[in-house]
């Protein structure tokens, strides 16, 4: 499980350059404007980029996919499964009215929590990967940008957090949360457990966009054109936000791009290893875990979830490649 | 050198000097003296040429002036106000007053920003809003440096190098400074694009009544444009005087050398060139006494031992920094040499062997 997505980015160059040609008129294309033109030609841009498109679409309108579908989360069939808890007939029970078949045991219904479980990992992934980028950008600028003892700082808590276990804080720490908020008895909520996670990922996300922004940040901190803006007197933050941050949204964008992916998986893993969410909340990992069990006897039953997930991480890898092929048009292929 | 004209110099600095520290791991290896004490006056209007070979201290210089690098050392009073270790907050009304145009003219603009972004700048962070609008001062700017005030909405990646520095230029103009620090404006770019933005300063200067300090490598270029000539070596300044005395009669050794340099057909005879001897020496180590003695001809123990003043000659404006100044034209045969070395002697020629601009564009 790899929490740092943007380590094996080559890093966008910082211009794109003029290559599409500037129109005639006196109306100039911005860099973005080029880089968006430029994604709008790429195939695989346009296509992955579709496919996301559809996946957010269908996370925003789960409660009206659940009123049209008519068949909730937690509902269950089980006179559609025999004596053994096997759902009845073909495919793990596809039929007409469930689309996806049934789960086995339970007998609730495939499609209905899959379109669940995609708003909660997408959910989670994006909250995670915009507070890490956010984490990561501040960082990574004040310290690339000032130098001196507040990089030196800053560079030190990314090894301290860099150098923590990931995966044995994760452990360690969910249920002591959840036993020190709610008990033994009690039942966790699934906001709670969903935030427990979104700040695990936080917690130890940021390191590799704060890095990827210091270096850039360094990389432009001594261009002539800070300068400039340094000799006309300008304050820290119209340095930073105004000279910096626009030359390094491109592999800031890509690395959130890549980042959601990674956020995806590592939410399903953690959930697959029980430390995430619990059954109660519908999710990728979750269903995946409890398919395993049927994995001889109901096959159809990990393979909807586990295609779903996989085009979805698909779609995203894709995507942030085209992203990074269009913001900096320079780097070979 | 003692000001002996009655206006207040604009810029004044005495003693000015840079030293940067070099460490392996935690151990100092000592200073690299990039600049080692300077003394110069720019009056209103002026322009002063700073010229060297590469890493003699230019660029650190004007750096210094306007405050994009602290000094270790010396003063730099502009108008009569002590500017040398300011603040921003103190600099700000100052800054007005005090810009800079830089060398290369495909780093010193934001990739992201138009044209007229860039320009309107300098106004927006100080919070000046002129007269008619940001808009109309930005595209009064950009035909004053022979832009098209439609381009206002362009990005720099669709101009040449030589428009590029006349935004630059235009930048360094929004503020109606009194005094430009130009950082080799032109080294970077085509001859003939050169002469055009040279021109286009000197039409500037005469226009507005900007001073400049003019940092260069290219002789013929500073001889074009500027009125008084500082030579630097090894961070030192050997040499100050009016161009046609430093340009006609050098009387520092190292200026002589510079100057015979300079490729001319009519002039370069055999034997018409100084050929300097080995390399500069290292700032982290500068020779003793005079710097220059190390490849100096005209070398005495005297040179080895006491550092000579940077000081007028015969009562004139022109001052040497040197125990046995020359006299007399350039163009006269190089006195007797040094060390004629059969293999293949370093020649210094910070003017040129094979065209102005081909030499040294990357800093």
């Amino acid at each position: 499980m790899s929490l740092s997505p943007v380590e094996g980015v080559a890093l966008a160059e910082i211009e794109s350059g003029g290559d599409a040609g500037a129109e005639k008129g006196f109306v100039g294309r911005s860099p973005g404007q080029l880089a968006w033109a430029r994604l709008r030609r790429d195939r695989t841009a346009v296509v992955s980029g579709a496919m996301l498109l559809f996946f957010v679409v269908v996370a925003l309108a789960v409660p009206l996919i659940e009123m049209a579908y008519g068949i909730g989360p937690r509902e269950q069939f089980q006179n559609r499964l025999d004596g053994f808890g096997m759902p009845l007939g073909y495919a793990g029970g596809v039929t007409g009215e469930h689309w996806f078949g049934l789960e086995p045991g339970l007998g609730r219904d495939i499609f209905i929590r899959m379109v669940h479980g995609l708003r909660t990992s997408l959910f989670i992934a994006f909250a995670a990967a915009v507070i890490t980028a956010a984490i990561g950008i501040v960082l990574g600028t004040v310290a690339g940008y000032l130098g001196g003892w507040v990089d030196a700082v800053v560079n030190w808590v990314t090894d301290l957090t860099l150098a923590m276990p990931f995966l044995i804080i994760a452990l360690a720490l969910t249920p002591t949360l959840a036993l020190r908020f709610y008990g033994q008895r009690e039942a966790v909520p699934p906001a709670f457990q969903i935030g427990v996670l979104v700040a695990i990922f936080a917690l130890f996300g940021w390191t590799s966009t704060a890095r990827l922004v210091r270096g850039q940040v360094i990389a432009l901190r001594e261009r002539e054109f800070v300068e400039a803006a340094r000799a006309a007197g300008a304050g820290l933050g119209h340095m930073l936000f105004r000279q910096l941050l626009p030359n390094i949204w491109a592999p800031i964008l890509v690395s959130f791009s890549l980042a959601v992916p990674a956020y995806i998986t590592s939410e399903a893993a953690l959930s697959f290893i029980g430390v995430g969410l619990t059954d109660e909340t519908p999710s990728f990992g979750r269903m995946i875990y409890r398919s395993l069990d049927y994995l001889q006897t109901d096959p159809a039953y990990v393979f909807f979830p586990g295609v779903t997930i996989f085009a979805l991480v698909f779609a995203f890898n894709l995507f942030g490649d085209a992203l990074r092929d269009a913001l900096d048009p320079k780097s070979s292929r | 050198m003692t000001e002996t004209r009655a206006d207040e110099p604009l810029l004044r600095v005495r003693g000015l000097a840079k030293h940067f520290p070099v460490r392996t791991g935690f151990r100092s290896r000592g200073l690299v003296r990039a600049v080692d004490g300077l003394d110069f006056d720019v009056r209103p209007g002026e322009s002063l040429g700073l010229v060297g070979e590469s890493g003699c201290g230019k660029t650190t210089t004007g750096r210094m002036l306007v405050r994009l690098l602290e000094p270790t050392a010396g003063t730099i009073e502009f108008a009569g106000r002590d500017i040398t270790h300011a603040g921003r907050r103190a600099l700000r009304p100052l800054r007005q007053d005090l810009q800079i145009i830089f060398q290369d003219p495909y780093a010193s603009l934001n990739p992201r920003h138009t044209v007229g972004r860039i320009v309107a700048m300098p106004l927006q962070v100080n919070g000046i809003d002129p007269p008619g609008g940001v808009k109309q001062r930005v595209q009064e700017l950009l035909e004053l440096v022979g832009l098209n005030p439609e381009h206002y909405n362009r990005y720099p990646h669709e101009f040449s190098g030589g428009q590029r520095q006349r935004v630059g230029i235009a930048r360094a103009l929004a503020l109606r400074p009194k005094l430009i620090v130009a950082d080799e404006p032109v080294s970077a770019l085509d001859v003939s694009i050169q002469a055009q933005v040279v021109n286009l300063l000197r039409d500037l200067q005469r226009d507005l009544g900007l001073a400049f300090v003019f940092i260069a490598h290219d002789l013929a270029v500073v001889r074009h444009f500027c009125h008084r000539v500082a030579v630097m070596y090894l961070g030192r300044i050997v040499e100050l005087g009016d161009r046609a005395d430093i340009y006609e009669r050098p009387q520092h050794p190292y200026t002589r050398a510079l100057l015979s340099a300079i490729p001319d057909v009519t002039t370069l005879g055999p034997g018409g060139r100084i050929r300097l001897t080995g390399d500069v020496p290292t700032p982290l180590d500068p020779p003793s006494g005079c710097r220059f003695r190390t490849r100096c001809w005209k070398a005495r123990d005297v040179c080895a031992t006491e550092e000579p003043a940077l000081v007028p000659r015969d009562g004139g404006r022109q001052a040497t920094a040197c125990h046995f100044p020359e006299s007399g034209p350039v163009t006269a045969p190089a006195p007797a040499q040094r060390a004629v070395a059969a293999d293949g002697d370093e020649t210094v020629d910070p003017a040129a062997t094979a065209g102005p601009d081909a030499q040294e564009v990357a800093r």
